[in-house]
């Protein structure tokens, strides 16, 4: 590659595309916010559905609402804001430089409060929504619920799903994660696969923010 | 080729580094609007139970966004970014509701229809 | 570098090291993440598929010479008309320009040396090839019928064609497009040379992050749309299935929020590579760049408001209806201003007739009809009278393929030289642009007629007294296609046959004409600094190459 200047020791991860790090983070961070941006519109397709339809079938949504149980909702909630914590703490043991040991402590944890999550849901949530015949093309029970609850549980389990998928990519991604840390890829200078990935996790937990305000909580619990 | 002086870019992003007391701060906060949240749940407030969950829920985000995503320590493309796919988001759901809200105003007339007296003796 | 001779077999070409020759073998090509290279992989692609939904246009028209058929059942004709609509619109305008040309040319007019992520423009390319495959298998496995448009209920419900194989190819393209978008976004915002502030880029970069705006706020649209679809097939329960309270408009609310944006996707590069062919052919500045650029803009924001004009007769609100009318008359504004800036631009400009300004010109005209046309069904009352009629077909071709298509044929032949080095055949391009001017305006004027008077679309048989203006149109294609193929043969030939073209064959301003052609793999082989403006040509305008 002809009359580029005689290559100085590069910072570690430098593409050659840049012209400096600056550059390339600010490149890799825009990039990452832009993603964001497209799945805000992604999930968005579907609270626009879900905005719509509880607008005109209210009274069947929150009936489909009061099948849910608000606690594992509520702990799930929890369990994602520790693994959003856990998340910042990894991205800030790499930047002032903490041995790879620390980095990927934090990882492993937020990992498990990841699995933890999907754990609760499908467990407690899931498996038993099916036992009950509430899972819309699996049995659902149409003699004891009616039509609007099964359109709620469509939206239930089409939303939480979707985000589910998201939560998995994400553990995939903390692998990922964990084995580059293992061998020492990240330092003060190079972190940016930590924090563009956490970037992503932590739109995920907002995701899950608005999920469990809409579906668990709409109408209001004072009624059951 | 780092030709800084050349063209030294104002980076988009500080390197800033977030105290860990901020971020248990935050993590607090969180966990208190969480719980906060749940338990208005089961107060009859009528049509403002879903004013207040939602307003928990948006600062709930805003806190993440602005401290665990580090928004609060960038500049202003990031912030353009994200109020740009709440904005189109916006649009999706506020166009389609007036679709959807408004299929049997013939029912209920339009609030407008009170002046078409007034404008048949116009024209 | 590059040791020049006269002579033709060791030609420039071949003993300058360019992004060409960096690097042999298929492997060099298949793991490329050289920008231009992969602008010729996506070329590859859609002119295949380009191709296989011509076909599909090919036996429509066939069929329509006789009122009651004179090819196909009309099961098959519904397969046809869907095919096509799904091939061309997602597997071959949304991604041409962008894909090709903005590709090949975004890092050169910016001083870069390649896009920011060019990994992720490789992973682009090989999204888009599995979405194109899996359509293929859709057409192949026997088709699917439910129109490009797969509204609810018949698509989720009754249709008994593969539906989940084509949208599935076109939610993986999608991703497709959002990366591409996104690379796109990042690009020009952090990587132009010094210099090269943002009112001195070429309008077709304007045009560019325009698109790539919609690509990246439309396109999670449609794919969630489409997966709900998938869902609700499969499940055989979902969100659109009145059973439950469902609204099928809900399907058509969603799929329009993007599919309305995915037109202006297709036609807003073909205004930015006008932008650049009508400068360049008459040497002159462009009339009222500030303009020009934020008509670009605003039309990207403006196309999302819009969408319910395709639902005026659906059983959607009417006072839903009147606000989408209003939208939409003044989404027409940008556009207005677009042709009356190029318009400008031409007069007492330096003007020469290469085949690039033959299509550029072609497209202002034929642009303007369309989005003339455009009104009439932006309008309540007429729209009611027009939907579902040849009037809508004739409207978005004459958008589409007399500007969009077009605009792409003209860009290919403007940077053809750049991208390869070598001259094409002037006088053939010429005479190609004009056999596919007049098959076009054979084609798809009559269609406008066939509207007015009542024909519907999407029918494989008609009333007998519209047979003589349907023999019209479909004569026209036939010429259509053969302007089509013209470009094909010459075009490859100057690959191996063409003169050498020198850095800058016709005289432009930009900095993708300062590098040799074909440049080399770092696009420019000493740093870019910027210190004029865009076209830049001087005032008292030299004499035109002719």
């Amino acid at each position: 590659m002809s009359e580029m200047a005689a290559h100085s020791a590069h910072p570690q991860g430098f593409a050659h595309q840049f012209e400096d790090v600056g550059q390339q983070r600010d490149a890799g961070r825009l990039g990452m916010w832009i993603f964001l941006a497209t799945e805000i519109l992604f999930f968005g397709g579907l609270f626009t559905a879900f905005i719509i339809y509880r607008a005109l079938h209210l009274p069947a949504f929150i009936a489909g609402s009061h099948q849910l149980e608000v606690q594992f909702g509520a702990t799930n909630t929890a369990v994602l804001i520790c693994s959003s914590l856990t998340m910042a703490l990894a991205i800030r043991s790499a930047q002032v430089g903490k041995p790879r040991g620390t980095i990927i402590f934090w990882l492993v944890l937020t990992m498990l409060f990841g699995a933890a999550f999907l754990g609760i849901k499908l467990h407690y949530e899931w498996l038993r929504d099916y036992r009950e015949g509430l899972v819309p093309g699996f049995g659902f029970n149409v003699a004891k619920y009616t039509p609007g609850v099964e359109m709620f549980f469509c939206f239930y389990f089409f939303m939480t799903g979707l985000h589910a998928l998201h939560m998995v990519a994400g553990i995939g991604v903390l692998t990922v994660l964990i084995i580059m840390a293992a061998r020492n890829a990240f330092s003060s200078e190079y972190y940016a696969p930590l924090e563009i990935s956490g970037l992503y996790w932590h739109f995920v937990d907002i995701v899950w923010i608005f999920l469990f305000s809409l579906l668990y909580l709409i109408g209001g619990r004072y009624a059951q | 080729m780092s030709n800084d002086s050349e063209h030294a870019r104002h980076t988009e992003y500080s390197e800033h580094i977030v105290p860990v007391a901020t971020y248990v701060g935050v993590f607090f906060a969180l966990m208190i609007g969480t719980a906060l949240t749940t338990w208005v749940a089961y107060i009859d407030l009528g049509r403002w139970n879903t004013v207040v969950a939602l307003a928990i829920a948006v600062i709930k985000m805003i806190l993440v966004v602005l401290f665990f995503m580090h928004v609060k320590y960038n500049k202003g493309l990031t912030r353009i970014v994200i109020l740009a796919a709440f904005f189109w988001l916006g649009i999706m759901i506020t166009l389609s509701l007036a679709d959807e809200l408004t299929r049997h105003w013939e029912l209920n007339p339009a609030p407008w229809s009170v002046l078409l007296p007034y404008l048949s003796r116009l024209f | 570098m590059s040791t020049a001779t006269m002579d033709l077999h060791d030609s420039p070409i071949e003993s300058s090291v360019n992004y060409l020759n960096a690097g042999h073998g298929i492997r060099s090509w298949l793991l490329t993440k050289d920008h231009k290279r992969i602008g010729l992989l996506y070329l590859a692609t859609i002119t295949l598929n380009f191709m296989i939904g011509g076909a599909a246009a090919v036996l429509m028209r066939l069929n329509l010479i006789e009122p009651q058929g004179a090819l196909v059942e009309p099961s098959t004709y519904n397969k046809l008309f869907s095919i096509h609509g799904i091939i061309m619109v997602f597997f071959f305008l949304v991604p041409s320009i962008p894909a090709t040309l903005g590709n090949f040319c975004i890092p050169l007019m910016i001083g870069a040396r390649d896009v920011a992520f060019p990994k992720l423009n490789l992973l682009s390319w090989y999204i888009f090839v599995t979405g194109s495959l899996l359509a293929l298998y859709a057409v192949l496995s026997g088709g699917v019928d439910t129109g490009w448009t797969f509204y609810t209920p018949y698509s989720s419900t009754y249709s008994h064609t593969h539906v989940i194989a084509a949208a599935l190819g076109i939610f993986i393209a999608g991703f497709s497009s959002i990366l591409t978008g996104l690379n796109f976004i990042v690009t020009i915002h952090k990587m132009r040379a010094p210099g090269m502030t943002w009112f001195r880029l070429p309008l077709f970069i304007w045009a560019m992050y325009a698109t790539s705006l919609i690509f990246v706020l439309g396109t999670p649209v449609i794919a969630i749309t489409l997966f709900l679809l998938g869902l609700e097939r499969i499940l055989h329960v979902g969100i659109f299935d009145p059973a439950l309270g469902g609204d099928p408009l809900l399907f058509q609310h969603l799929f329009w929020f993007y599919s309305h944006p995915a037109v202006y996707i297709m036609i807003l590069p073909g205004m930015g590579v006008v932008s650049e062919l009508i400068t360049a052919f008459s040497r002159k500045k462009i009339f009222g760049y500030g303009f020009v650029a934020f008509s670009s803009l605003s039309i990207a924001v403006i196309s999302f408001v819009v969408w319910g004009h395709h639902m005026f007769v659906t059983g959607q609100s009417i006072y839903a209806g009147l606000v989408f009318s209003v939208l939409s008359f003044l989404v027409a504004i940008p556009s207005a201003i677009k042709v009356f800036n190029w318009t400008a631009t031409l007069y007492k400009g330096s003007i020469s007739y290469e085949a690039p300004m033959l299509y550029a010109l072609g497209f202002i005209g034929l642009f303007t009809m369309g989005g003339l046309t455009g009104l009439f069904l932006a309008s309540l009352a007429t729209d009611v009278h027009l939907n579902g009629t040849y009037f809508i077909v004739a409207h978005f071709h004459y958008i589409m393929v007399g500007g969009a298509v077009m605009a792409y044929l003209g860009g290919i032949h403007f940077w053809w030289p750049k991208i390869t080095g070598r001259l094409y055949p002037d006088l053939w391009a010429r005479f190609a642009a004009f056999v596919i001017f007049i098959g076009f305006n054979l084609t798809f004027f009559p269609q406008f007629v066939l509207g007015y008077l009542g024909m519907p679309r999407r029918y494989a048989m008609y009333p007998a007294e519209f047979q003589v203006l349907n023999v019209m149109s479909s004569a026209g294609a036939s010429i259509l296609g053969v302007g089509y193929l013209i470009p094909l043969v010459y075009l490859i030939w100057s690959m191996r046959y063409g003169p050498p073209a020198g850095p800058n064959p016709w005289g432009a301003k930009g900095l993708e004409w300062t590098t040799p052609s074909p440049p080399p793999t770092e696009n420019f082989e000493a740093p870019v600094v910027v210190t004029e403006d865009a076209y830049n040509y001087p005032t008292a305008p030299e004499k035109a190459h002719v």
